[in-house]
């Protein structure tokens, strides 16, 4: 009874022998640089599954910044199960690891297994998605931040059309974060200037064939492109469904309508090499180098931001065809 | 008394196509121009071919649905089917040299694999069609996935763009392909005896049996019809975003294509089964997505809007209120000879 009740856990455990052996290493080598040390890191990754080609150059990116930094990445493919990512976790912390990457599936349900991690003093980033947990159970968020993408497309289509445009919005799903902060970070620009107007706006749902279907009825709504100077859609995959819809209207995309959508995804930059697409917001999915600093920078007793901005940059035609034959 | 009668006979038939006209005239009073149509280079140009045009794979589909409810079964697998006939199009078309012909043939095939693989559990092995299509209706969409990696593989083919978005007489080329699908499932369904067996199985197996009614065979080429049927609606959305979409291609939609049936009056129970109206059911589901999305309606109330408007459809076809309305009805034109009324109603309803 009496040794049961002095035994430690054995993330506990753990935790106490990696720190004890980081000790020991920088009190014998001091002159051992700290890039080398850290050439020590194992870092648990919990990824949500593979299902966009975002995700998957996510996660690959991910995986050779480890590799570059010669860091012992365990990586867990969850196939969209919180249960698969909550055992994933326990069994990073179970291994000891000195820091876990989480990509959660959903917002809540967190608290548990954080609370674990945090027991075991191993520092959990978040990556490109928030919980709804207590800041205090995380290290850091390593995400974009979907409202500044979308004030960003709408002050270059500010500067691109001097402030006058009547604008046709494909929202992304009706609820998603994605989709509401991208709308207000777009409308608090464009509040700005009295001439320019959302005219249209409906949920694409992020798909290709939603995005079609939603600017046909556009088309037909405002009767051809005379009335419509730009199109804003929340992702990519709309966009270019719309374009589908303009080309078989007969109106040109980029002469008659502007196109500006988020995401980069390799197809609309074939779309703005040929012309039919002006520009577009990375959804940066290069992670893995701010999430690892953090890491490091806790180790060092340093401050960390609780939201890391990753965002990425704007996109126009004239790199596009290059864009695309690297990223195809 | 004669136009009444004739209202009272054909109710079933009046509701469905009374309410696709009512919600086409509201939509037109809100959304002007919703009714115009114009020429653009050679083909129809407006609203109500728009309808048309994106009713076509839901109708597809409602097609297959509508046969397979009349045995009294359900496929819950079409989405998945969709995905994966879509797939197989585009993977074929990018990475072979398969004529288009080949490739479509192909993309018809897989559907009817799934097909038979519904038909196979529930004919075979008995079991329940809700369950045997839901295990198609999952794994599907991971196969669809499977054969294009995840990634939306986009695709160049003169005859799919055609098929996707040509236009054949100012009408799209699909709607033709559709009309041509209907036309021949009514001709075999409703004058060949095959129709009469297929309901007969739906509403009695046993009974059917006794009558030397192959019901196995029957119960098996129904969910083929209905795989071959989302085979063709997956072609055609393939070919209009011209590119497969594996996580989103025909997503929900069995659940349109089942309303639809359900729409024209057909019981889920099986054996009786209306496919023209059934069309007129996927007509009437597609002109609300249409009229909402030119109403300029804010996004979050789409979903709350379609339903209850189809909530009110639905409400009109149930046979009670139908009993109600007529008693007012009756009532009101009656009013003068009140002992007539109570042996008129009487004689109708006999």
């Amino acid at each position: 009874m009496q040794s049961l009740s002095v035994r430690p856990s054995l993330p506990w455990l753990g935790a106490f022998k990696r720190k004890a052996v980081l000790t020991t290493f920088s009190v014998l080598l001091p002159v051992l640089s700290a890039s080398a040390m850290a050439a020590d890191l194992t870092i648990g990754f919990s990824q949500i599954g593979s299902e966009s080609g975002w995700r998957t150059s996510e996660t690959e990116s991910i995986k050779a910044e480890a590799e570059r930094r010669g860091y012992d990445l365990k990586f867990s493919d969850a196939q969209q199960k919180q249960e698969n990512q909550i055992k994933a976790v326990r069994s990073f912390i179970a291994q000891g690891v000195d820091g876990i990457l989480l990509a959660p599936v959903v917002e809540t349900g967190w608290d548990q297994v954080l609370k674990e991690a945090q027991r075991a003093k191993i520092p959990v980033v978040l990556i490109d998605r928030g919980v709804a947990a207590d800041p205090s159970l995380y290290l850091t968020k390593v995400a974009s931040d979907f409202k500044e993408e979308g004030a960003l497309a709408a002050s270059w289509l500010a500067a691109k059309t001097n402030g006058r445009c009547n604008i046709v919005e494909l929202q992304g799903s009706v609820g998603s974060s994605a989709a509401i902060d991208r709308k207000t970070g777009f409308d608090s620009v464009i509040s700005n200037f009295p001439n320019m107007t959302i005219t249209r706006s409906q949920s694409g749902s992020f798909t290709r064939a939603g995005g079609k279907e939603v600017m046909e009825s556009f088309l037909k709504a405002e009767g051809g492109a005379k009335n419509i100077c730009a199109l804003f859609a929340h992702n990519d995959d709309m966009a270019l469904g719309a374009i589908l819809a303009m080309k078989e209207a007969g109106v040109k995309p980029t002469k008659d309508i502007l196109v500006v959508s988020i995401d980069a995804v390799p197809d609309i930059f074939k779309a703005m090499a040929d012309g039919e697409a002006n520009a577009t917001i990375e959804l940066n999915p290069h992670l893995g180098g701010p999430a690892f600093d953090a890491i490091l920078a806790s180790q060092d007793g340093k401050k960390v931001d609780k939201w890391i901005k990753a965002n990425g940059p704007l996109y126009l035609p004239d790199t596009a065809a290059a864009e695309y034959a690297k990223r195809k | 008394m004669k136009k009444h009668n004739f209202l009272h006979k054909h109710q079933k038939t009046l509701a469905p196509l009374l309410s696709l006209v009512l919600i086409i005239l509201v939509t037109a009073s809100i959304t002007p121009g919703f009714l115009s149509l114009r020429i653009v280079d050679g083909h129809l140009f407006g609203s109500l071919l728009d309808i048309l045009h994106r009713a076509t794979p839901t109708a597809l589909v409602a097609l297959g649905m509508a046969v397979v409810i009349g045995t009294r079964g359900i496929d819950l697998s079409v989405g998945a089917v969709i995905a994966i006939s879509g797939a197989v199009t585009a993977v074929l078309t990018v990475n072979t040299d398969f004529p288009v012909w080949l490739v479509i043939l192909c993309a018809l095939g897989t559907g009817i694999i799934c097909g038979l693989w519904n038909g196979i559990l529930v004919s075979v092995f008995n079991i329940q069609p809700i369950v045997a299509t839901l295990i198609l209706m999952v794994a599907g969409r991971g196969i669809a996935q499977m054969i294009t990696e995840g990634q939306i593989v986009t695709f160049h083919s003169d005859v799919l763009d055609a098929i996707g978005n040509g236009y054949f007489l100012a009408f799209p080329i699909r709607v033709w392909i559709a009309i041509g699908m209907i036309a021949l499932t009514v001709l075999v369904m409703r004058k060949t005896a095959l129709g009469l067996f297929i309901e007969a199985v739906g509403a009695n197996v046993r009974a059917s049996r006794l009558v030397g009614i192959e019901a196995r065979l029957l119960v098996l080429s129904a969910y083929v019809f209905s795989g071959f049927c989302a085979a063709m609606s997956g072609i055609i959305l393939a070919a209009d975003i011209r590119g497969a979409d594996a996580n989103n291609a025909g997503l929900w939609l069995e659940l349109d294509a089942i309303l639809a049936v359900v729409l024209a009056g057909a019981s889920l129970a099986g054996g009786r089964i209306y496919l023209l109206l059934t069309i007129v059911g996927v007509l009437i589901i597609q002109t609300l997505t249409t009229a909402i999305l030119t109403s300029g309606l804010p996004a979050q109330y789409n979903l709350v809007v379609k339903a209850t408007i189809i909530l009110a459809v639905l409400l009109i076809q149930s046979p009670k209120t139908r009993q109600w309305l007529s008693g007012i009805f009756l009532k009101n034109k009656n009013a003068g000879s009140a002992g007539k009324a109570s042996t008129d109603k009487g004689s109708t309803r006999a």
